[in-house]
């Protein structure tokens, strides 16, 4: 029981991360309509920024993690505009391959940079765990931090898309861009913007992740950045509570398989859960079908 | 326009209120929609429709634009399941048939935003109406065997047959894509042609076309229909082409019916006119 | 000279491609038997020829079917283990190395074959985006199962374990496959004439494929798929037949690859993998034959060469970049313009889209 309790805490909080992730590529895709394979590696980066900040320069951490978000916010709108902005009436095979190229170089852009040694990512969360059932289940505080900062995002997203003006915007162009733009919406703004916010949220999710798994090498960020459009097209690509859904279902499941079925299918199973929800239900849990015009 | 005045057809009624050309009436009708309806969500697209075509009628079906006109082509090609209702084919019930089996059953169409192989050669985009028609597999033409070169001449042969319907035998190795706007449209119609259908589904034949190039089409669409001895329907715009080529025209408002019959009783209803040029000021 | 030029153009292009591989293995051939190429030209000759096949293989699924699939290494990764073991297990049964070799790559191919056509079934269900993202998932599948797959023989025949090392092997038995020890000790039995061989059959499968029945209806899928299935062209089982060649050709690369290896092991097949060999098909062109052979041979030789051995770092900095700039050059309304202006060249009218 208390292996179960313990693998289903450090399931939610593995998948409270993948949400943090899977929002930026749910976001993206509902409204760009393309899968950013270059995410995972915003992580990376974002990650590597927060990492030289303290370990070099000596920041305090939070400087470090609001260093990484600025980092990546820019990099993140820079992608946008340069590789992708100019392929927005391109077939989807030729949009992928380009992130797909944008993913690449991120990857060894980092390796040049910063060499493809492991560095151990420092950990600052590093505060004294929780207790609970007279000690047998002890929660760590990088656990409550996912959890908490996961939540406070989702809750802060949801309130920004429904209440704010650019939020509203975002949803709109979603729907459809050109009557977007008829109601004056500036949907190159939207967009950009959209690509700031995923971003952010990447450096954030990439600086929780080192936490729990704190090696870091140039290709860290593609693995989470896989399971993690994993976990929002189970939840629903283009909806925002499903990101979190599916991020902490993706979470709980990977940990459970691992725990139960074997470590080294891991990996496999996770894959194994995405093939089957796609053909199972495309549309994702919270999606919404959308129907081909004839 | 060229075309010479019609003898009008005269229209008489079948089982289920649906009316087809008299000279038909002596076999079933090629098709027959009975309380066909598909709803999207909460939206009725289509309600209540009631149609029958007879075997060589050039039918039409006029509305204004999203009368759900396109989406009547949609339901009998099965591209949407309909929600309610039943399309007969030929007297067989086509519920659980695929397009491409409603395809090999018998109907053909064309596309109102056309649909081309652009990147294949003209010919090849009539072979491709022709695949259900050639014979050979796989290994035949992954190997060259003699069903092959076989197949092959037989599809060439016909392709060009077919492409001469509008004269367009010279344009065979020219890509499809690079067509100029009226040819791709007739090659629509020769590549739907080409699947050997009993019933022609033509979604705006003549959209963007010059009156003389239509002039050509209406002749074209009747020649069609003569020497292969088959049924059109049609949906268009243009009502010169409607009224002097189509026998039985049907008029949809709102995915309902609201008029059938001749184009002369479609041209003096009232009901039809208020829904083209909205309600007449009292007064 | 006369008949060159009464053909159509593509099927010109398709006979110079068969005349330019021919010739460039008529020159090299003599020249390695003479021990005249460099050492590592030498050892690249066989990799070469299976990362060409790779690409044509892709440019099948990319270019002529127009799916992307991101997971290509994984069926190669099937080829590669299932010919190195075939190739093991038969080395007693069959000591002629070239027979061998020919049944290990014939082996290579149905296994890779019948993978494929487990995985195209759900696959091929899906579209787009979708339909990648799967096969990247299945690659990474695959790659899980390799490293994990072990595999022995002795006189009673082959020995299979998935997850558990341990195996009771009879007498004079040996372990072939160990699971993320890959297979050691490859008796190297790969020729540059195979892999001639290979890529010559590949481009027949490809080129014959595309200009019949049923390459038609696969390239029909890619330009249209809804008018495809108005004209009543079965949309699965083309997928299918292009997915499954594609994948078969792939596992004989893969084949060819493993048995001119001295070691293999899963982990050379992941997702990177894949991804190089679709650099290779879209800096070739997609649908053009040609441009994927003379890309993987190039992209494959090129950082080989001394002058090129000390920017290997910056390769795959390049390979993304060229990636990049190769989908906007071709995508980008504004940048279309400016390439154009560059590479003025005569719009042939009457080419056709297929494989070329």
């Amino acid at each position: 029981m208390v292996t179960f309790l313990t693998r289903l805490i450090n399931g939610i909080s593995l998948g409270s991360v993948y949400a943090i992730i899977a929002l930026g590529y749910t976001m993206v895709y509902g409204i760009a309509k393309m899968l950013n394979f270059a995410h995972g590696d915003v992580i990376m980066v974002g990650a590597y920024v927060c990492f030289f900040a303290v370990a070099n320069f000596a920041l305090p951490p939070l400087a470090g993690v609001a260093l990484a978000m600025l980092v990546c916010t820019v990099l993140g709108m820079v992608i946008e505009r340069l590789a992708y902005k100019p392929l927005r009436q391109a077939p989807s095979l030729a949009v992928l391959i380009t992130a797909i190229g944008v993913s690449y170089f991120l990857q060894n852009g980092a390796q040049l940079l910063w060499g493809s040694n492991n560095k151990m990512f420092p950990s600052f969360l590093s505060g004294d765990a929780l207790s609970l059932l007279n000690g047998d289940l002890r929660v760590s505080l990088v656990t409550v931090v996912n959890v908490v900062v996961c939540v406070v995002i989702m809750l802060a997203l949801t309130w920004f898309t429904s209440r704010t003006k650019m939020g509203k915007a975002m949803r709109a162009c979603s729907e459809d861009k050109g009557a977007a733009q008829l109601m004056g919406i500036n949907v190159d703004t939207t967009i950009s913007m959209t690509f700031a916010i995923g971003s952010a949220l990447a450096a954030v999710a990439g600086v929780l992740y080192m936490s729990s798994y704190p090696i870091l090498v140039p290709t860290t960020g593609s693995m989470p950045g896989i399971k993690a459009f994993t976990a929002a097209v189970f939840g629903g690509i283009g909806s925002i509570p499903g990101a979190f859904l599916g991020g902490l279902l993706l979470g709980v499941i990977e940990i459970f398989a691992g725990g139960y079925i074997s470590t080294q299918l891991q990996n496999a199973i996770v894959f194994a859960v995405l093939i089957v929800v796609l053909l199972v239900k495309p549309s994702g849990l919270l999606g919404k079908q959308i129907r081909e015009k004839v | 326009m060229a075309m010479p005045k019609r003898e009008p057809t005269k229209l008489v009624p079948v089982p289920s209120t649906n009316i087809i050309p008299e000279r038909d009436v002596d076999k079933s009708p090629i098709l027959e929609c009975r309380h066909l309806g598909i709803d999207f969500g909460g939206l009725t697209a289509v309600n209540d429709f009631n149609m029958a075509i007879g075997r060589t009628e050039i039918a039409g079906l006029i509305g204004p634009n999203g009368a759900g006109k396109t989406t009547v082509f949609n339901l009998l090609t099965k591209v949407y399941q309909p929600t309610r209702g039943t399309i007969l084919l030929d007297g067989v019930d086509t519920h659980s048939m695929s397009t491409v089996q409603v395809n090999k059953a018998g109907i053909a169409r064309t596309f109102q935003n056309i649909r081309l192989f652009s990147n294949l050669s003209v010919e090849d985009n009539v072979k491709l109406g022709l695949h259900n028609h050639i014979s050979y597999g796989l290994w035949q033409g992954l190997f060259r065997l003699p069903g092959y070169w076989q197949g092959e001449k037989v599809a060439h042969e016909r392709a060009m047959e077919l492409l001469s319907i509008f004269d367009m035998e010279n344009l065979a190795s020219t890509k499809a894509g690079s067509l100029p706007y009226g040819a791709q449209r007739r090659l629509e119609i020769v590549r739907a042609l080409a699947t050997n259908p009993s019933l022609l589904l033509l979604d705006e034949p003549a959209a963007g076309m010059n009156p003389s190039e239509t002039a050509e089409l209406m002749e074209n669409i009747v020649k069609i229909r003569d020497t292969f001895q088959i049924a059109v329907l049609l949906i268009e715009h243009d009502m010169s082409l409607v009224m002097s080529i189509c026998e039985g025209i049907c008029v949809l408002n709102f995915g309902q019916i609201i008029a059938k019959g001749t184009p002369d009783e479609i041209q003096a209803d009232p009901v039809v006119i208020e829904a083209y040029l909205g309600k007449q000021k009292e007064g | 000279m006369n008949k060159l030029k009464s053909m159509s153009p593509a099927t010109r292009t398709n006979f110079l491609t068969y005349a330019a591989v021919i010739l460039t293995f008529a020159i090299l051939q003599p020249l390695s038997a003479a021990g005249k190429i460099s050492p590592t030209l030498q050892g690249q000759l066989v990799p070469v020829c299976a990362y060409v096949v790779m690409a044509l293989s892709l440019n099948l699924t990319v270019g002529v079917l127009g799916e992307l699939s991101l997971g290509h290494a994984g069926f190669m990764s099937v080829g590669a283990f299932s010919g190195a073991v075939c190739a093991s297990a038969l080395q007693n049964v069959i000591p002629a190395s070239g027979l061998r070799l020919g049944v290990s790559m014939v082996v290579g191919a149905l296994l890779a074959g019948i993978v494929g056509t487990i995985i195209s079934v759900p696959v091929l269900r899906l579209n787009g985006d979708y339909l990648a993202i799967v096969t990247l998932a299945f690659g990474q599948i695959i790659k899980s199962i390799v490293e994990n797959l072990y595999v022995g023989v002795d006189a009673k025949g082959l020995h299979f374990s998935f997850l558990q090392p341990t195996m009771r092997l009879g007498e004079g038995g040996r372990m072939i496959l160990n699971g993320p020890m890959g297979i050691p000790n490859i008796s190297k039995i790969s020729t540059f004439l195979a892999g001639f061989i290979l890529i010559m059959v590949t481009l027949a499968v490809i080129f014959n494929l595309v200009n019949s029945r049923s390459g038609r209806a696969i390239m029909a899928l890619r330009d249209n798929r809804i008018a495809a299935e108005s004209v009543g062209i079965n949309v699965i089982k083309y997928k299918m037949m292009a997915f499954v060649i594609s994948a078969a050709l792939a596992g004989a690369a893969g084949a060819l690859f493993s048995l001119g290896q001295n070691t293999i092991v899963a982990s050379k097949f992941d997702f990177n993998m894949s991804i190089l060999i679709l650099v290779y098909v879209v800096l070739g062109g997609q649908g053009k034959m040609w441009g994927s052979i003379l890309a993987a041979s190039f992209l494959t030789i090129l950082p080989e060469t001394a002058a090129m051995r000390d920017l290997k770092d910056y390769r795959m900095l390049a390979y993304a970049i060229v990636l990049i700039l190769v989908m906007l050059a071709t995508n980008s309304p504004a940048l279309k313009g400016f390439f154009a202006r560059f590479f003025r060249r005569k719009e042939d009218k009457t080419e056709k889209g297929g494989a070329q």
